[in-house]
């Protein structure tokens, strides 16, 4: 077992520094910084000069393993817009992010999985037939779209709820959340909701499923032969076993959620770090950009990671191949 | 002996041929008795027809600036415009008729889509064929790079992608070619490497044939299926992160609006109440993709024996 984990850290590690090397001179080759930041007085001399502060009139190997040694202390380099460190910027923005998409996580656990319940359950109905066809829609619709159906309807017509901005946030350990007040609580209502159907989708399919399985199993047949009653038998019997699946699954699917995030975001201009890669891809901030690609790379390969560790930690088989 | 019974042998064969269904047969057969996948076919048919015929529809050029008049600027749909003609679905900003503006857009999304999925399908199967045929370091880095596509979600792929090489038609199509490959590979691979142990591989190398050949000659035609039922799926999936980039701003130039495109601008006015400019462009976007994945839900239950005949 132990074996299986060193080598999949070590792939991982390779991972990061490949698609670290890929996005840092994917990015060096093709913009550059002096043609950014150089004002239109600038003389030759200017950008000589500028090109030295920034370090980037060094051989790319240079500068590439520069860099790296200085993320290895937690220096993603400085904000051409912001002119602050990369770091700071981006995690002052992850709380919005995270709250915004563990919000959707939550919509879309406690509306999907009744709805896939109930779907399991009858089969026949007319209304399971219109929720599976409300899912098909769902999963139809691009996300950025219902975005803008949710603001046209919450924010013009109905006027319940403010379109964009995050609104008041309550200090908790020095960050700033939305969750524990009204009017905070009113602006993460619509992007939530918008980054939630997809899931909601996916949660109703997956309860579903799960229903129309674990339904026909013998403890179910024995439960119902005690004579427990049909709340009971649901809550108690059923729900508990569709969940693992259901709960694993969900974890999977932070990953997507952050990445989803980026778009609902600019939706709503809900200031998390989606928005911000957003703004410095059209500002060309280049140090954003790429410390915004290293980092998620790093998140999504640590999930894959958690994830295979996991799975060969409950299936032997897997270890060996 | 011989001689008197191949006449006859090549008589069974063409009465049996003529009883294989044709294509056509088969494709009417998968869709026989399902009116919603039917619906979904003519939506696909009148969408591409639209979008072909654009020029002849559209009763202004959206691109024309010259003929554009900033006095018909934000006017709702039916209304009329300066020079008589009535504007079916409204005005954009620029006096730009929403309608044709919409035609011209179904235009680019749908080719952008189209040409990515079928390059990236081209690669996908000769990348998934090539790992099945050769064992060893290839398949491993074949396989290897799937499983690393595979664990970012498409959206952020092709963002890294356009956030490092810039935006345009070109680099909006090399995203979702990137985006589009892997899947098609790991299918492909998994077909072909069941084919491979079949009788007629193993006779076509003893008669000493190359593997280039075999790949594209026995191979190919036999693993290729799967592919082709997963590809209206591809299809509305590159359509749509095609359309949530250029809302995104990364997407195609302004000069070539797609259906996302034409939404973002209309997002700008949707606050102050002119809907028709964002709302139209949207539906359409929605029907495409709403009809390209019924049809593809169909197809695929279709392709699957365990569903066929349920339901």
């Amino acid at each position: 077992m132990l074996n299986f984990i060193l080598k999949r850290l070590a792939q991982s590690g390779i991972l990061v520094l490949v698609m670290s090397a890929l996005v840092f001179v994917g990015m060096y080759v093709v913009s550059d910084p002096i043609a950014v930041l150089a004002g239109e007085d600038f003389t030759e001399e200017d950008r000589r000069v500028l090109a030295q502060e920034l370090g980037v009139d060094k051989p790319l190997i240079v500068q590439y393993v520069n860099f790296l040694g200085n993320v290895a202390k937690g220096d993603f380099g400085t904000s051409f817009v912001y002119n602050r460190p990369v770091l700071d910027l981006i995690l002052e923005r992850l709380p919005a992010t995270l709250e915004v998409a563990f919000m959707a996580m939550f919509i879309g656990l406690v509306i999907g999985i009744p709805l896939g319940v109930y779907s399991g359950l009858n089969q026949k109905k007319p209304t399971t037939k219109a929720i599976s066809f409300m899912t098909t829609v769902g999963y139809s619709i691009p996300n950025f779209w219902q975005g803008v159906l949710l603001i046209m309807l919450f924010a013009v017509w109905l006027q319940w709820l403010p379109a964009s901005g995050r609104g008041d946030t309550t200090e908790i350990f020095g960050v700033g959340w939305s969750l524990f007040n009204l009017d905070g609580l009113s602006h993460i209502l619509l992007p939530a909701m918008n980054l939630a159907i997809y899931k909601i989708c996916l949660q109703t399919r997956l309860a579903r499923s799960g229903t129309q399985e674990v339904m026909y199993q013998d403890y179910m047949t024995f439960a119902r032969a005690k004579g427990i009653g049909r709340d009971r038998l649901i809550r108690r019997h059923l729900v508990r076993n569709i969940l693992i699946p259901i709960v694993t699954i969900t974890g999977l699917q932070i990953g997507s959620l952050i990445a989803f995030a980026t778009v609902t975001e600019t939706v709503f201009s809900w200031p998390g770090i989606g928005k911000l890669l957003l703004d410095s891809i059209h500002n060309s901030d280049r140090p954003v950009v790429v410390a915004y690609l290293i980092l998620i790379t790093l998140m999504f390969v640590s999930i894959n990671f958690i994830v295979d560790v996991l799975y060969a930690l409950l299936d032997p088989r897997i270890r060996y191949t | 002996m011989s001689a008197e019974t191949t006449p006859v042998d090549a008589g069974t064969l063409a009465q049996r041929k003529s009883k294989e269904p044709s294509f056509a047969e088969k494709f009417r057969k998968a869709f026989r008795g399902y009116p919603s996948a039917q619906i979904g076919l003519i939506g696909i048919i009148i969408f591409v027809l639209l979008a072909i015929f654009a020029p002849l529809i559209a009763p202004q050029d959206p691109y024309d600036q010259m003929r554009l008049d900033i006095l018909d600027g934000l006017l709702p749909p039916g209304s009329k415009l300066g020079d008589g003609t009535v504007s079916l679905l409204g005005t954009d900003a620029l006096g730009r008729d929403i309608f044709s503006a919409v035609l011209y857009g179904l235009r680019i999304s749908l080719v952008v889509a189209l040409v990515a999925v079928i390059v990236g399908s081209i690669i996908g199967v000769f990348m998934g064929l090539l790992a099945a045929m050769k064992a060893g370091w290839v398949e491993t880095l074949i396989m290897r790079t799937v499983d690393l596509k595979m664990s970012f979600p498409g959206i952020l792929l092709a963002l890294m992608v356009l956030a490092i090489f810039g935006t345009g038609v070109d680099k909006v199509i090399f995203a979702l070619i990137i985006g589009a490959w892997a899947s098609e590979t790991r299918l492909v691979r998994a077909v072909a490497m069941s084919e491979l142990k079949k009788e007629y591989i193993d006779s076509a190398k003893l008669a000493g044939l190359s593997d280039m050949r075999i790949m594209w000659r026995y191979l190919f035609p036999n693993s290729i299926s799967p592919v082709l039922v997963v590809l209206p799926m591809s299809i509305s999936g590159a359509i749509g992160t095609e359309a949530t980039l250029s809302f995104l701003g990364v997407g195609v130039p302004i000069t070539e609006p797609s259906l996302g495109l034409l939404i973002a601008n209309g997002n700008d006015y949707i606050l102050s109440g002119k809907w028709w400019i964002s709302i139209f462009p949207g539906l359409v976007l929605v029907g495409l993709v709403l009809c390209i994945n019924v049809v593809a839900d169909r197809l695929r239950d279709h392709a699957n024996p365990y569903l066929r005949g349920k339901d």
